[in-house]
């Protein structure tokens, strides 16, 4: 039935609205609205078809996976993915010993799971803390296969975990747990008096299963997962504290600290790891050498640190002053209100960077090829110099693609994730 | 090449303190304790040093790091490889990260004084060649009047080439590119009719990025001096006399026609001169401060130099390299080794 108006009047029927709904209206609405945007939306769809098929025939269709060697895929027209079914050992573990190469297999699990466990936020407290201990003894003890604990160590852990603790929980805790503090601290502390006084001797615990794989052999992904991760978690701490000590109120630290940080920032990443490879041997003392990887990985920690604590310093300005005034009027020490106050929030404002500056470290570590290092997309050029295999650089560097893809990948989600986590309190 | 030149200026510059510093014959002592070689080899090139899918390193370079390992040791297998870059190596030997370097290193003046090293001896002799398509017709670099070459600038390949068809009075059209696999593409689209570059590089492109190997020839003339061979550090003769004569124990054993095969045969052989080879007449090693058995094991373990050759470079393998100037002397190539006695 019409509508009536108010003087008795029958109004014009109206054509029924247009339907607004549904999957013909959502493509009408988003790409046909227009003569102009119907056309862009053909083209492209022609040309994602075009490419989808192309890709599709060559990736899958007229690719072979199996062969002896390149010639069997010479004049298919299609991908040569045997090359990489033939070098996939090569390219994941670089010449790490054949026969024992489940080894870095399973350090590579042990990490990812690692990591995997990190992200969960109900583990970001003392489970986190041993969650890594477990998660890199494991990979290390797989890596070396065979690891010499020094009980220096030990106490050194001890020493420095009871001073945390005490000045952390000083004043809040019970004074059952603050004597256990300061007994840890002491203990590390008398420990590390008598063993420099030369009282005890230098012991080691010998964890010994597997045969011993030195660093040069390691190659490929546990390479670079392992300058990445270790990278990053030891540059991460590290950056906080050069972005407090540059807001430090004592002009000795502060002075240290941007000066590190415009020393690393100023230099490319190359030339850390060059200065590192070859000018640093040549000023040590004949008979001491550091290990390659050891020092290709305190370059990259050097470098991400000085980036990491740039970042950590925009969360850090972001804060309002009251914060820090509130903190200060409820008595809390410096460790406290830093710890309590300050960081959480600080970091929060700067997971987007952070991740961003993660991602893009993982990919810088593979830069270590200029002191030859065989992290993951050197392995993959390994693979491509094989004359047997000559010819097929797209299909390796496809790959190795594809893996980046898939770690920078997850960390860009993880980022979404504990972006949208750790806003609920301040969103509507 | 003028980046090796220039990497090892720079090198002298800055090095020229370190050359020499170093104590006497404390090298062997140190492998000796150490119980393997460290070996800095290539990152990666073919034929010379490449780990292989299961991540062995193989390779004509490789072959003389075993060999010195099977002479001090008994035990090829006893050698770790340190993959170095061309920047890096003469750092890495210097500073004592690897006991020798064999990484296809010419032999030049600067590197065997300002540098602090001594070469041992060439292990491969390269130069600069020619590549052409067969279609050309052409069989001598003295006919490529007019040619035009695809050539990379600012390289002593780019003065050698200029150098060359000057001296032959003949002309050529250069055609530059700056980036290597760009300009063997251009080649072999057909932009030029010739290639240019180290041959051992030549062979190595024909197998690795020519559509049809077999259309392709690389002429026999070779215009340049690139003796490639292993690098030492001053300071410890002992060792470098170890290494030198490893190289020749392969190639001396090649020329009395001792092979990895027949090794244990010749053992019982009357030749006076492959008795004292194999230390059946003892002496040798002693002089060397090795086992009698040093030769032996080599051959034994790693093959003679013609074995390790064919087997990395030769017409069996992708590279398809002739002998050419690695041919024995006798064979009117260049691999002469002093004769052990």
């Amino acid at each position: 039935m019409s509508q009536a108006t108010e003087a008795g009047q029958v109004a014009p029927a109206r054509l029924p609205p247009t339907v607004d709904t549904g999957a013909i209206a959502w493509l009408r609405k988003n790409l046909f609205s227009s003569v102009g945007n119907s056309l862009t939306t053909i083209v492209l769809a022609g040309l994602l078809v075009w490419l989808a098929v192309w890709f599709i025939d060559w990736a899958l269709l007229k690719a072979t996976f199996q062969a002896e060697s390149g010639q069997a895929c010479v004049g298919t027209g299609g991908a040569c993915w045997a090359l990489i079914n033939d070098k996939l050992r090569l390219i994941f573990f670089g010449s790490f010993p054949y026969e024992e190469q489940w080894r870095p297999l399973l350090a590579i699990l042990a990490m990812i799971a690692m990591l995997v466990l990190s992200c969960d936020r109900r583990m970001w407290n003392w489970r986190l803390a041993i969650v890594w201990a477990i998660g890199s003894f494991v990979t290390f003890l797989l890596m070396f296969g065979q690891i010499h604990i020094p009980v220096t160590l030990i106490f050194v852990v001890a020493l420095l975990a009871g001073a945390g603790g005490y000045l952390l929980r000083r004043a809040t805790a019970p004074d059952m747990e603050r004597i256990a503090w300061i007994v840890l601290m002491a203990l590390g502390a008398l420990y590390l008096v008598l063993r420099v006084a030369g009282v005890i001797r230098g012991a080691a615990i010998p964890v010994a299963p597997f045969e011993y794989v030195e660093t040069g052999l390691w190659g490929g992904l546990p390479v670079t997962m392992i300058l990445a991760t270790y990278g990053l978690a030891a540059a991460f701490p590290y950056g906080i504290l050069l972005a407090l000590g540059r807001r430090s109120n004592l002009p000795l630290i502060r002075a240290l600290c941007v000066g590190f940080i415009e020393l690393i920032r100023g230099v490319p990443l190359i030339s850390l790891l060059i200065m590192a490879s070859f000018l640093l041997p040549l000023f040590l003392p004949p008979g001491v050498s550091f290990d390659k990887f050891l020092r290709a990985q305190v370059a990259v920690i050097l470098f991400a640190g000085a980036y990491i604590a740039e970042v950590v310093r925009g969360g850090l300005q972001s804060l309002p002053k009251g914060q820090f005034e509130a903190a200060d009027a409820m008595g809390l020490n410096y460790a406290q209100k830093t710890a309590f106050i300050v960081l959480p929030q600080a970091l929060r404002v700067v997971i987007p960077p952070l991740i961003n500056t993660f991602i893009g470290f993982f990919k810088d570590t593979t830069l270590v090829l200029v002191i030859g290092i065989f992290d993951f997309l050197n392995t993959a050029n390994a693979a491509l110099v094989d004359p047997k295999w000559a010819g097929f650089p797209g299909e390796v560097y496809l790959f190795a693609a594809f893996v980046y893809f898939c770690f920078c990948y997850s960390m860009s989600r993880y980022s979404k994730y504990l972006e949208r986590e750790l806003n609920k309190g301040t969103q509507r | 090449m003028v980046k090796r030149t220039m990497a090892a200026a720079a090198a002298a510059l800055t090095l020229t303190g370190f050359a020499g510093a170093a104590q006497a014959g404390p090298d062997f002592d140190a492998i000796k304790s150490r119980g393997h070689v460290i070996c800095g080899v290539t990152t990666g090139l073919a034929g010379f040093a490449l780990a292989d899918s299961q991540g062995k390193w193989k390779g004509l370079d490789v072959d003389l790091c075993r060999a010195t390992a099977a002479a001090v040791f008994g035990d090829a297998e006893k050698v770790k490889y340190v993959p170095t870059t061309a920047q890096q190596r003469f750092t890495a030997l210097q500073s004592k990260e690897v006991d020798l370097l064999v990484r296809t290193t010419t032999w030049t003046l600067q590197r065997d004084t300002a540098l602090g090293f001594d070469f041992a001896a060439v292990n491969y002799y390269d130069g600069q060649g020619f590549m052409v398509p067969k279609k050309l017709g052409v069989k001598s670099a003295k006919e490529l009047d007019g040619a035009t070459v695809c050539v990379q600038p600012g390289t002593t390949t780019e003065l050698n080439l200029a150098d060359y068809f000057r001296a032959n009075k003949m002309n050529f059209k250069p055609v530059v590119i700056e980036k290597v696999e760009e300009l063997r593409q251009a080649f072999f689209s057909g932009r030029c009719d010739v290639y240019t570059t180290d041959a051992s590089g030549l062979y190595a492109t024909r197998a690795a990025n020519a559509p049809k190997p077999d259309d392709y020839i690389i002429l026999p003339e070779i215009i340049s001096k690139e003796p490639l061979g292993p690098v030492v550090r001053h300071g410890d003769n002992q060792w470098g006399d170890i290494v030198r004569w490893s190289h020749y124990a392969m190639v001396e054993a090649e020329e009395y026609g001792i092979t990895s095969k027949n090794v244990d045969e010749m053992l019982k052989s009357d030749n006076p001169v492959i008795k004292r080879i194999l230390g059946v007449t003892p002496g040798m090693g002693k002089a060397l401060g090795l086992d009698e058995k040093w030769a032996y094991n080599i051959v034994k373990q790693v093959g003679n130099y013609g074995e390790s050759f064919e087997r990395n470079l030769g017409m069996e393998t992708p590279l398809k390299i002739e002998r050419g100037q690695n041919a024995l002397w006798t064979k009117g190539g260049q691999q002469y080794a002093m004769p052990i006695r």
